[in-house]
């Protein structure tokens, strides 16, 4: 069948199931958005303030239904303001498909108006960039495209149209495919022959090494990392981590991926990872990592990490292994795959003393009883206030670590945070991007001043499509993290990282035609929560507090992971 | 330790962009490259040769492996391969110099490629190591330009990639 170029790429996001669309338009991509106008009952458009605000969007989308995100922009500064989205959709591998124009043809290459070599921009932060000249080629470009983001270790993608591809006289030959039936490609040889489109079958052998290490260790841990939560293997983990009877530390991209508030938790793993995380990953005889890639603030000192003990890698990525720590053992398969495999092999295993001497480490969150407003007090009504299977959506910083150490994520998804790139200013976006995703479910934005001052222009989109998204900005009038470690390592000397300055964030909130509350005290916060949960509308919640509150505990970058600077 | 490392891609467009912007991203060292196409016009292949720790190569390989336009991936055994080197090399000659050239080049089986009153042009393509040593003997003679195509090389025996 003949259809427009502009048509076949509607359809082929169709072929994949897609509803959602977060973008911004502009000269060169103008074609598309015009083919959108004819499908806007089929495909939902989310308009942001501003590109970086639509690819957090649609990267918070991914990460919260584990479908697909996409995201529309331009060319030139179009494409250049995705750029930090696609970074942070790459280092925490979420699958994310970013379609830009660029200028036609004839203008390639030529510093036209608004033109921008945006596939090699985005070369280093893409599992794959795709310029296509050629509008036969669309069909093809689209489902590798979605294969190559979702399959594997998922990740961003990015597709540049060039203008005259998408001319409305520019007709090619198009049969809807649904994805299910069309997932090998194999059209395009290079899919057919190496990137296989399932995750690598874990190796038998592996597995029963594994089952035999397990057998002769009397101290194992395990960690439960982001491609647990990727992978959705939250069921297959709770599964091991009760055979193996073992304490399970886990990873700031692992959170949700095992329940914070099952006994076997000891909660989050590195730089501000908990004392019973952290020496049970000193103590450990054998060290089970299951999709985490050792980063510096897990493993902190690589040469000293889990120093006495086996450690066993697990992930879908054979280039993670070895990279950062050198491992005993490793099995490379999807996470789900391959914990289905372990549990059936293994044996109930009992290790009550080692559990004991790790578990006993564990200290429930005390909420200060005083005056002045707290993070723990902040954090702690809001754990009381919001339904459990409320998503939170987090920035990046002093209040991101408070948020992720004081709430229990229970399953994958409901955690949203830039955990690789630490994005200041992720959070709103993604937590657009997850409410329009989970309209049933409550979604909180925990941010600083700081990380808010930096997107909060999208509180327009949170007042244009009416999404409730509940953004508490912990306000300690500084550059929260950045302050501490001044405090800490740069002998108080507090370079630019004061923030005494506007705006008003309640004025902000109301000029956006939202509600906006400020609160000093615990009573204000309860109130205002209320209140804003109430409303069902979208609100700001500016919560003062102490400039100089800490995250505890921490372990400098380097340092023995035991090495607690502060506790 | 230098090792040989053999990629085949898809012939297209920004594929050897791809592959450097990879190694200097992940600060990988390339000590010296070559491109060509193979048998099939839309498979090219790239070899490699880097200087490095087994453990660099073994991320060199992983890492090339996960690129979508990335066939096959391959190092070398370095005692069981052929390598070879292409070198055009312009020389200062005189009658009083011709002579001598002449000789180590019969000795090296180079190829006179070009001569002119005071120059010779010289074609040379051996294992990198024969072309430094030959590069060494015409130092004396004043070298005027060197171009080395960089190794290319296969397995010995009937395996292929």
């Amino acid at each position: 069948m003949k259809v427009r170029s502009t048509q076949a790429i509607m359809e082929c996001l169709l072929e994949q199931e897609v509803d959602t669309v977060f973008g911004y338009p502009g000269g060169t991509i103008l074609n598309l958005y015009d083919e959108l106008y004819n499908y806007k009952d089929k495909i939902h458009h989310i308009l942001t303030a501003h590109e970086q605000g639509a690819a957090h969007a649609a990267d918070g989308y991914a990460r919260s239904t584990g479908k697909v995100g996409v995201c529309f922009a331009t060319s030139g500064p179009g494409a250049t303001n995705l750029t930090t989205g696609i970074a942070t959709a790459y280092m925490d591998s979420s699958p994310v498909v970013f379609i830009t124009c660029n200028v036609a043809e004839p203008l390639l290459g030529k510093d036209s108006f608004q033109e921008v070599d945006i596939t090699g921009i985005a070369m280093p932060i893409t599992k794959a960039t795709y310029l296509v000249r050629d509008p036969a080629t669309i069909p093809d470009v689209i489902r590798q495209a979605f294969a190559v983001a979702a399959t594997g270790r998922p990740g961003p993608v990015l597709i540049d149209f060039l203008k005259n591809v998408t001319a409305p006289d520019q007709m090619i030959e198009y049969e809807f495919v649904h994805w299910r039936e069309n997932r090998g490609c194999s059209s395009i040889r290079s899919l057919a022959h190496t990137h296989e489109l399932k995750a690598p079958e874990p190796n038998s052998d592996d597995i029963d090494i594994l089952v035999d290490m397990i057998g002769q260790a009397q101290k194992p841990l395990v960690i439960c990392g982001g491609g647990v939560v990727r992978g959705r293997a939250d069921k297959q983990f709770m599964e091991f981590a009760r055979k193996l009877d073992a304490p399970v530390a886990i990873t700031l991209m692992g959170g949700g991926g095992f329940p914070g508030s099952h006994e076997l938790a000891t909660g989050m793993i590195g730089m501000h990872g908990s004392r019973a995380s952290n020496v049970a990953a000193n103590q450990c005889d054998l060290l089970i990592a299951v999709g985490c890639r050792f980063s510096d603030r897990v493993a902190l000192n690589p040469a000293t990490f889990a120093s006495q003990a086996k450690i066993v890698h697990i992930d879908i990525d054979r280039s993670e292994i070895d990279k950062n720590v050198l491992t005993d053992h490793h099995i490379v398969g999807n996470a789900r795959h391959v914990l289905e495999l372990l549990n059936q092999r293994l044996t109930q295993q009992e290790h009550a003393a080692w559990k004991d001497e790790i578990l006993s480490l564990k200290r429930d969150t005390v909420v200060e009883e005083c005056d002045q407003l707290t993070p723990k007090q902040v954090l702690e009504t809001i754990r009381q206030l919001v339904p459990e299977n409320s998503i939170v959506a987090t920035d990046v910083g002093q209040h991101q670590m408070w948020s992720i150490q004081h709430f229990h994520f229970e399953y994958p998804g409901q955690l949203l945070t830039s955990g690789g790139f630490g994005t200041m200013g992720f959070g709103l976006g993604a937590a657009i991007g997850a409410k329009v995703g989970n309209p049933d479910k409550v979604v909180i934005h925990t941010t600083g001043d700081g990380c808010f001052r930096m997107n909060c222009h999208e509180l327009c989109t949170v007042e244009h499509y009416d999404l409730p998204v509940i953004t508490v900005i912990f306000n300690n009038g500084c550059l929260g993290m950045v302050r501490q470690w001044q405090n800490l390592i740069y002998n108080q000397r507090f370079s630019e990282t004061t923030l005494d300055r506007g705006p008003d964030f309640v004025k902000l909130a109301e000029a956006y035609g939202l509600n906006g509350y400020r609160v000093t005290n615990r009573t204000e916060m309860e109130q205002a929560l209320t209140a804003a949960l109430a409303s069902g509308k979208g609100c700001v919640i500016d919560a003062v507090i102490d400039t100089d509150d800490m995250v505890r505990p921490m372990v400098p970058g380097g340092a023995h992971i035991t090495n607690f600077l502060l506790e | 330790m230098k090792q040989t490392i053999s990629v085949l891609v898809e012939n297209q467009a920004g594929v050897l962009n791809r592959i450097t912007g990879l190694f200097s991203r992940r600060a990988f060292n390339i000590e010296s490259l070559a491109v060509g196409p193979t048998d099939d016009p839309t498979i090219s292949r790239i070899t490699i040769i880097v200087d490095s720790g087994n453990n660099m190569v073994d991320q060199v390989e992983k890492q090339l492996n996960k690129l979508v336009d990335v066939i096959k991936v391959r190092t070398l055994e370095e005692n069981n391969l052929i390598g070879r080197e292409l070198m055009i090399l312009k020389v200062n000659a005189t009658n009083k110099t011709r002579q001598d050239i002449m000789t180590i080049c019969s000795i090296y089986g180079a190829k006179v490629d070009d001569i002119s009153p005071s120059s010779m042009t010289l074609e040379l393509s051996d294992t990198p190591e024969r072309l430094d040593t030959f590069q060494t003997m015409m130092r004396p003679f004043s070298i005027l330009e060197v171009v080395r195509t960089g190794v290319i090389a296969v397995q010995k025996g009937s395996g292929k990639i």
